[in-house]
């Protein structure tokens, strides 16, 4: 059990990023840019943690599970009194996510999120964003649909390989 | 303001996105291609995220600590007379047309509505709205692509898209006429003026159907009102049916 004195928040960042997404496994919270604080704050006399977190999107399933995964592993690490306090201002943006996180969406088959100027307005048929095929890097691939298998997600097909595949997309 | 009028504003918010996701939910499964049936599903998933914040809010406002009011009591065990949607959002799903019309209209008063509402005295529904907005944005696209492609598609496409502006059209002008507590929001620096979107949105209309090859019907036509006082066309009994059966016969239960 830790006491009142070696609560370091650096050591919580670092127990953090073993908090995977549920539905894309390969991502670390951190890595989603989803923990926006962590704060030691007093708890019963003694010394909690809070850990605040904003969702990806308003309806994203996987907040609940992360919310409790982030619980569980403080927990293993012996941090018994945790708050976890969810902000939605400012907005989640795909911008948060780390290099090393595009990296890993992108050796997963999924290509990462393209920065945020390039697209996020209500233009018609705007001109589909060059999105790099992960499997062959190919920038010739079209837009099958907006809406993919996660609220995150749309979906892409590469027109020189042929394989389809999900884009992170920018939010 | 008082606090009734705030919590029937954040209702009234929440359960035009619940009531639209609840519909929309209804093509899971039955989507005329895969990747449009996930995509109308996904929307609805954005819209009951939205409408949780809302409730989530709106609940805390109401309990004052007793914890009586949840998300789940305001969305499950409420009757139609105190839903505050407005009537566009429970007309049955129809065709696929139909459907996207519905969807095409309410996202760009969405747009347009939660654009203002992110500069709201209330610091936390500034912040639902700013969340809300990126999601709304993609609604919006999604549907005015839907619009173009069936108005200037076939002669089937066209015709079916006609019959829905048809059916849907003398819904469209509860939307920009305030309720009394949307009025009182509106004055306490909370609420958006709702009437003023509409210029807005006919512009947009306009846009979309210009390049979809139909036009407006008539923008002083007669339009059904009422929703927003809880005086509701026969089909929300229908949806708060299939909807709250579950919590109705076994209170409380989860999975």
């Amino acid at each position: 059990m830790h006491t009142t004195d070696n609560i370091s928040v650096k050591n919580i960042w670092s127990i953090l990023s073993a908090v995977c997404d549920p539905e894309v496994p390969v991502l670390s919270v951190i890595d989603l840019g989803i923990i926006r604080d962590v704060k030691i704050i007093p708890a019963n006399g003694e010394e909690g943690i809070e850990v605040v977190i904003t969702p990806t999107y308003s309806g994203c399933p996987a907040m609940d599970v992360i919310r409790m995964n982030i619980r569980m592993e403080l927990l293993q690490h012996g941090y018994k009194n945790v708050q976890i306090t969810t902000v939605l201002s400012p907005a989640w943006t795909t911008d948060w996510m780390t290099d090393s996180g595009k990296q890993k969406l992108k050796d997963f088959g999924i290509a990462p999120p393209n920065p945020k100027q390039q697209v996020c307005n209500t233009q018609l048929f705007a001109e589909d964003e060059a999105v790099q095929c992960p499997h062959c890097q190919s920038y010739n691939t079209r837009r099958i649909s907006e809406f993919g298998s996660t609220a995150c997600k749309a979906l892409f097909q590469c027109n020189d390989c042929q394989e389809p595949f999900d884009y992170f997309k920018c939010h | 303001m008082t606090k009734d009028a705030t919590y029937n504003y954040l209702l009234h918010l929440a359960d035009n996105a619940l009531i639209l996701a609840q519909r929309n939910s209804e093509w899971c499964g039955h989507g005329p291609v895969l990747e449009q049936d996930i995509a109308i599903t996904n929307i609805s998933l954005d819209l009951i995220g939205q409408s949780r914040s809302l409730y989530q809010y709106a609940a805390e406002l109401i309990n004052e600590g007793t914890g009586a009011a949840t998300e789940d009591t305001l969305a499950y065990l409420r009757d139609t007379r105190d839903f505050k949607n407005c009537l566009l959002v429970e007309q049955p799903n129809g065709d696929w047309a139909q459907t996207i019309l519905r969807q095409f209209f309410f996202s760009t008063y969405q747009f347009f509505l939660y654009q203002r509402l992110q500069q709201s005295g209330d610091a936390h529904l500034a912040a639902i709205a700013e969340k809300s907005l990126k999601e709304v944005t993609y609604h919006v696209r999604w549907s005015s692509e839907w619009v173009i492609r069936l108005g200037d598609g076939t002669e089937e496409s066209r015709n079916r898209l006609l019959n829905a502006l048809d059916e849907l059209w003398m819904f469209t002008g509860e939307l920009f006429v305030p309720s009394a507590y949307e009025s009182e929001a509106f004055k306490a620096g909370i609420g958006v003026d709702v009437s003023a979107l509409k210029a807005n949105w006919e512009q947009r209309v306009n846009e979309v159907f210009e390049e979809a090859t139909i036009s407006i019907v008539s923008t002083s036509a007669w339009m059904q009102s009422g929703g927003k006082e809880g005086a509701h066309t026969e089909h929300l009994g229908f949806i708060l049916a299939e909807m709250q059966y579950m919590q109705r016969v076994y209170p409380g239960c989860e999975w």
